[in-house]
């Protein structure tokens, strides 16, 4: 399947909502333990070897599944295939704890559970968004009282 | 896995398999339909069905395809209508140079609006940070309460970081602590519902939020309106009562 490998790359710089050093193992059978970097952004959880600026791989969370295993550690597997599984190692429960909450998360289902268009809800017209659009993503800036919807 | 030809390094690892099957599970999409869509170095043009789910824009050859031909990442990307040989031509870019803009065209106006609308919206992270900004913006206006409003700095709500956009938010969330969180705060959906009050219809809450916020408006004009001796001030930040009408 081809993707904007570009694109992905870059997400994997943008600021997440976690990230830690955990031991990650492959669905694989027989496969071992390695310290991976891995960042939670968006709906995507990049690893990278821990010196390395380049993310190996990403995961999307759409459809996963995230598993208690062993204590400290979890699982993320995905709907269509539950019995390959991708095992995280984190330094303590907590953490561990930490991980799955913000894993399931960051499934990215606003959309579907309330049927609503999440802009909608906060009162951004239409119009008010192609004006984000245009705006630079680095350097936001105010465009103005666009309070009309109190006045 | 394919080989990088450019940097000798292997390609990004994906869970391509996964991709394949959310592009084609059951759950409603966000968009779906024809558009055509020009080849990478001016290769001509091809008929595909495109179907968006939340970030991500998939394309089959067909709308039987079992498997999607590829997958556009939308976060970080802009929608611009285009001038474009094709009629009803709109282009998905990304910043970066050596990124590439995908021009697409629809059947239709209709099509045309109803995807630029769709792929408008779709980035994830944007949303994101467009929900937080106001969160922050309607935590630091109910923290502006009239004794505050008073003090000499021209804008009294303090809010270092420029707004995306003026308009204000109404939300089910929970009162937010000023202290900036330890963490970022959950995706609106999963929060309970506002204190005291079930999870109300948007129309509630809009009024309900409105109220809040025209009252807190109105009381700060009043009390500028008391600032008759502080005429220079007043003059001197002209502008400044314009911003400060800005939630």
């Amino acid at each position: 399947m081809r993707y904007n490998e570009k694109e992905l790359q870059a997400l994997s710089r943008q600021p997440a909502e976690m990230a830690a050093e955990l031991g990650m193992r492959g669905p694989k059978k027989g496969s071992v333990a390695k310290r991976r970097l891995v960042k939670l952004v968006v709906n995507f959880l990049f690893y990278f070897r821990p010196d390395e600026a380049e993310p190996l791989g990403a995961l999307l969370l759409e459809r996963c599944r995230v598993a208690q295993e062993e204590p400290g550690g979890f699982s993320i597997s995905f709907v269509e295939d539950l019995s390959r599984k991708y095992h995280f190692e984190c330094c303590s429960q907590e953490q561990c704890q930490e991980w799955m909450e913000a894993l399931r998360r960051a499934r990215n289902e606003i959309r579907k559970m309330t049927g609503k268009d999440p802009l909608e809800q906060f009162g951004i017209s239409e119009e008010a968004r192609f004006q984000l659009n245009s705006l630079p993503r680095d350097e936001q800036t105010c465009t103005g009282s666009q309070l009309g919807v109190l006045d | 896995m394919i080989q990088g030809t450019n940097t000798g390094r292997a390609a990004m690892k994906l869970n391509e398999r996964s991709l394949a099957f959310y592009a084609t599970c059951d759950a409603p999409v966000d968009n779906a339909g024809f558009l055509h869509k020009r080849g990478g170095r001016g290769a001509g043009s091809h008929r595909r069905w495109f179907v968006l789910r939340g970030n991500m824009l998939f394309y089959f050859e067909s709308e039987a395809s079992r498997e999607p031909l590829g997958v556009i990442l939308l976060e970080g990307c802009t929608v611009e209508l285009v001038d474009a040989r094709e009629e009803f031509a709109f282009a998905v870019r990304f910043a970066g140079g050596r990124s590439r803009s995908y021009v697409l065209a629809a059947d239709s106006q209709a099509a045309l609006e109803g995807w630029v609308k769709a792929l408008s919206r779709a980035s994830f992270h944007y949303l994101r940070l467009v929900v937080r900004e106001l969160e922050q913006q309607l935590a630091a206006m109910r923290e502006g309460s009239p004794a505050n409003t008073l003090s000499a700095n021209p804008n009294p709500i303090s809010n270092p970081r420029p707004k995306e956009n003026g308009r204000a938010v109404w939300s089910a969330l929970p009162e937010q602590p000023t202290a900036a969180p330890k963490r970022p705060p959950l995706p609106p959906r999963r929060r309970a519902s506002a204190p005291n009050r079930p999870l109300a219809s948007f129309a509630q809450l809009h009024e309900h939020y409105g109220r809040e916020v025209r009252a807190l408006r109105s009381q700060w004009r009043g009390g500028q309106a008391g600032l008759a001796g502080l005429e220079v001030w007043h003059r001197s930040s002209s502008g400044g009562t314009h911003t400060q009408d800005q939630p």
